[in-house]
């Protein structure tokens, strides 16, 4: 039984109706984006599901995960917090606001801050290089850009998504 | 009246809803084209417009349509929104504020080259405007404006998003044809080109937003008026990204063949902090590094003047700034760690010389190097021009040896000796 076919069947074929008809592997990007936003990262037995819908094999689900690097397939934090500090940001503070950001939060980048909820890491360009520092924030089946950032901004962010965290644990209990 | 071409949502607000875009004139162009004029006329006159793509290789749009054969079909139009590269951010705003009339240059081209579906390829991180435009490609279908039978001809269009996921290489065209198709995203080897074998095997054009949002302006007011603006050669306006050691970096939609000086200075408020200007990228990470002389400064942005007094391509124009303070040895640094961190790995002169440049560079700007590595950096750099399967290969290499051909004493001041 293929769940992740049972559990999104419209929107899996709406996918495929996108590509020409029994061409099925270029759905594979988007069914990995609709594994990563339902779960949070993308499961083992996900990605066979997925392999299986497009008739491929999961070792080729499985290259495409690891050769793009918006596609987790381990838990992480619950928020990616992802500044860039390419070279036209880096050329406005960019390094100086990671390193800074990361003291506020006693960790390095790369870690997760000890309530697993937030992953500080390095990015390279996000076409946001005149509204540096910024950074985009991956989580909840969302990227968000945030730009022209300040340590005190991107903090009182951060409480804001522990409190959303909090409150979504709240009612799902 | 807006001044602006393609940004012109800075003088209309709310252009990005579709009732405002229609009352600004939005899709007489294609209304006009599908109704009035044949696919080749449509080409035709992009080609007599001498629009050239804004993506980077600046090649002349109607000529590239004019390659796809009429004996193979269907025809593929793809847009590349992709855009990674370092110091590049104005199909954004366009995607993000005038999508409209992207999505119309992007119908055009379809209708020129008879292609009945477009892709729109967009990098993962801009999902939040490829929901969006699934929005407005929705609206379209509502509004008649997409599907079957348009305007009551036989002609039919659908659009497509496709979103990549966190890979500069995608950007490059055959790379993002094996992305959507669902294969890593590797370039392929030429010949064949896309204009014969291209998506899913088939003719396919493949152009920058950019690109695409200077059609129905050209459309609808004719070749002749497009080439009043610009140079000769490069006609039409150019929107520059300006980063980096500069008062106001943002884009700035102007004439081609505006120079650099009036770039920095007059739009982007020159250099902060008492600074002076040092040098100047002219296409992003990818360019080289030229010094900020006057002649450098005098030199009219077209595609033409560029590569003939720097020796540098305009490309995608995204000019980056960097001032006295700047020490291109560290540039150097961050701009090899980019595209060793981005190359596909496909062919060993990029795989292994990216791998060998960071070291180096990571050493030189960490103050560990040996004098003799800031030639042995060259070294590996000019081993590896000329010898990769793709650009990204030879655009590592270009501030590398710009860099230290101009600059070799920032390079000096932090080796040991
Ligand atoms: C490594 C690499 C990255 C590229 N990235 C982009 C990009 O992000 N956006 C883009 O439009 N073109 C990019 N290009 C250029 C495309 O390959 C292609 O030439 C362009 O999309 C064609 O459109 P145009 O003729 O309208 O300029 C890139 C090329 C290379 C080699
Ligand atoms: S030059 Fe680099 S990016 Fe291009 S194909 Fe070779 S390894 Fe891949
Ligand atoms: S360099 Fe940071 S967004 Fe472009």
């Amino acid at each position: 039984m293929n769940e992740f076919f049972v559990q999104n069947t419209e929107a899996i074929q709406k996918i495929l109706s996108a590509y020409p008809a029994g061409n099925k592997r270029p759905a594979v990007m988007p069914l990995l984006y609709l594994a990563q936003r339902t779960n949070g990262f993308i499961q083992k037995k996900t990605l066979d599901e997925i392999a299986e819908i497009l008739e491929i094999t999961p070792t080729e689900v499985a290259s495409i995960v690891g050769f793009y690097t918006l596609y987790h397939d381990e838990p992480g934090g619950r928020y990616h917090l992802q500044v860039c500090t390419d070279l036209p940001c880096a050329l406005r503070g960019a390094d100086r606001f990671l390193q800074d950001l990361c003291d506020n939060l006693g960790i390095k980048v790369g870690e997760t801050t000890a309530d697993g909820l937030i992953t500080i890491e390095e990015v390279k360009c996000l076409a946001g290089c005149h509204h540096a520092p910024l950074f985009q924030v991956q989580g909840d089946g969302d990227i968000s850009y945030h730009e022209d950032q300040t340590v005190d901004a991107a903090m009182q962010l951060i409480a804001e998504l522990k409190k959303k965290a909090a409150e979504r644990e709240g009612t799902n209990a | 009246m807006s001044a602006y071409i393609l940004y012109r949502h800075r003088d209309i607000p709310n252009l990005n809803q579709l009732d405002v875009y229609q009352k600004n004139g939005g899709f007489e162009a294609i209304k006009k084209a599908i109704k009035t004029m044949s696919p080749a006329a449509v080409l035709n006159e992009v080609k007599d417009s001498g629009l050239r793509g804004r993506g980077g290789a600046g090649f002349p749009t109607g000529m590239k349509w004019s390659f796809l054969p009429g004996n193979l079909w269907p025809h593929y139009v793809v847009a590349n929104a992709d855009e990674s590269e370092p110091g590049t951010f104005k199909d954004r705003e366009i995607l993000e504020s005038n999508p409209f009339q992207f999505l119309e240059g992007l119908m055009l081209a379809a209708y020129a080259v008879q292609a009945n579906d477009a892709y729109i390829y967009l990098r993962g991180e801009f999902w939040q405007i490829a929901r969006r435009l699934d929005t407005c490609i929705e609206e379209l279908y509502a509004e008649g404006l997409l599907g079957d039978k348009l305007f009551g001809t036989k002609y039919s269009l659908r659009l497509h998003t496709h979103l990549g996921a966190g890979a500069y290489i995608c950007g490059e065209e055959t790379a993002l044809l094996e992305s959507i198709e669902g294969h890593l995203g590797q370039p392929r080897l030429r010949p064949p080109f896309p204009a014969t074998f291209g998506l899913f095997g088939k003719p396919t054009v493949i152009n920058n937003v950019e690109t695409l949002t200077n059609l129905p302006p050209i459309i609808e007011k004719g070749a002749a008026w497009f080439k009043t603006l610009g140079t000769e050669k490069s006609p039409g306006v150019k929107i520059f990204s300006l980063s980096g050691c500069v008062n106001k970096p943002g884009n700035y939609e102007l004439p081609l063949g505006t120079t650099f000086r009036e770039l920095i200075f007059t739009h982007g408020g020159g250099i902060p902090d008492g600074r002076t200007i040092k040098a100047i990228m002219s296409a992003g990470a990818s360019s080289v590094i030229v010094p900020a002389d006057d002649r450098a400064l005098d030199t009219p942005m077209d595609y033409e003047s560029t590569q003939a007094n720097l020796n540098a391509p305009l490309g995608s124009a995204s000019v980056i700034i960097l001032d006295d303070s700047v020490n291109m040895a560290w540039l150097v640094n961050k701009t090899v760690h980019f595209f060793r961190h981005e190359s596909c790995g496909k062919c060993t002169p990029c795989r292994e010389g990216t791998y060998w440049m960071s070291h180096l560079t990571r050493r030189i700007a960490a103050g560990e190097a040996a004098p003799d590595d800031i030639d042995l950096l060259n070294i590996v750099a000019r081993q590896m021009q000329g010898k990769c399967l793709c650009a990204l290969g030879e655009f590592s290499t270009m501030a590398v040896t710009s860099g230290i051909e101009k600059f070799r004493a920032d390079f000096e001041k932090l080796v040991n000796h």
